[in-house]
């Protein structure tokens, strides 16, 4: 299991070739990639500011992936979380889960994001023409994460 | 009982502090809760009904018990993903 919180830039084809890797094992890997969008709620976003509990967000993100594993038979979970300044257009987080079969996968990486967008403390603030403002939770994501 | 207390995203920006340290008679998180809304002005904020909370980097709820030295974090909703 890895979980990286960074600034730098990613590439989301290379982080799911890195799931599959040497292990023959593995017959299934699924990858969530989640884009910066250039609107949000009526507005245009020109970039937005990701803002993290340092230490905090790690720990979060560690233990989503502990349940992840305790629910579903993965062989590797991979989470990658940006943060800072980012762009439309903007790779932000990538959720890599591989398992020897596919529903395994499919279920624990959809778990991983819907637990993420509801208990890793990150906060997005946007860049749009009425100026900055910040990202309001929502129920809709409480809800996913209920299902669970 | 001295805690430390922190803020994030919004909470930080209105309050206009990340860190701040605080001395009191507290059991559980929610009598710092109390404590700092009773200051008045943008405290106030640590009234809404969706602020999430942390003890020591681990989200927990308002009735968490409270030992000397916590880290203690309020936030609005995470919006992260």
């Amino acid at each position: 299991m890895a979980v990286r919180v960074q600034q730098a830039a990613f590439d989301p084809g290379a982080e799911v070739n890195a799931m599959h890797a040497a292990n023959v094992g593995v017959g299934a890997v699924v990858g969530f990639v989640g884009y910066v969008r250039d609107f949000n709620d009526g507005l245009d976003v020109a970039g937005m500011f990701l803002e993290h509990y340092p230490g905090m967000t790690e720990k979060a993100l560690a233990k989503i992936v502990v349940e992840a594993e305790q629910r579903w038979p993965l062989l590797k979970v991979e989470v990658l979380h940006r943060i800072g300044a980012l762009e439309p257009g903007e790779p932000i987080v990538f959720v890599g889960v591989a398992s020897a079969h596919r529903q395994a996968a499919f279920d624990a990486c959809n778990f991983i994001m819907d637990y993420l967008k509801t208990r890793a403390p990150f906060w997005k603030k946007e860049s749009t023409q009425d100026g900055p403002r910040w990202v309001e939770g929502k129920q809709s994501d409480q809800d996913a994460a209920g299902r669970w | 009982m001295k805690v430390k207390v922190m803020y994030f995203a919004r909470y930080r920006e209105l309050l206009g502090v990340d860190t701040e340290r605080l001395e009191g008679d507290f059991k559980v998180l929610d009598d710092v809760r109390q404590a700092l809304v009773g200051k008045g002005g943008h405290y106030a904020v640590l009234a809404e009904q969706n602020l999430m909370c942390a003890r020591n980097e681990e989200l927990c709820r308002l009735d968490e018990p409270l030992e000397e030295g916590d880290e203690i974090a309020f936030f609005p909703p995470v919006t992260g993903g």
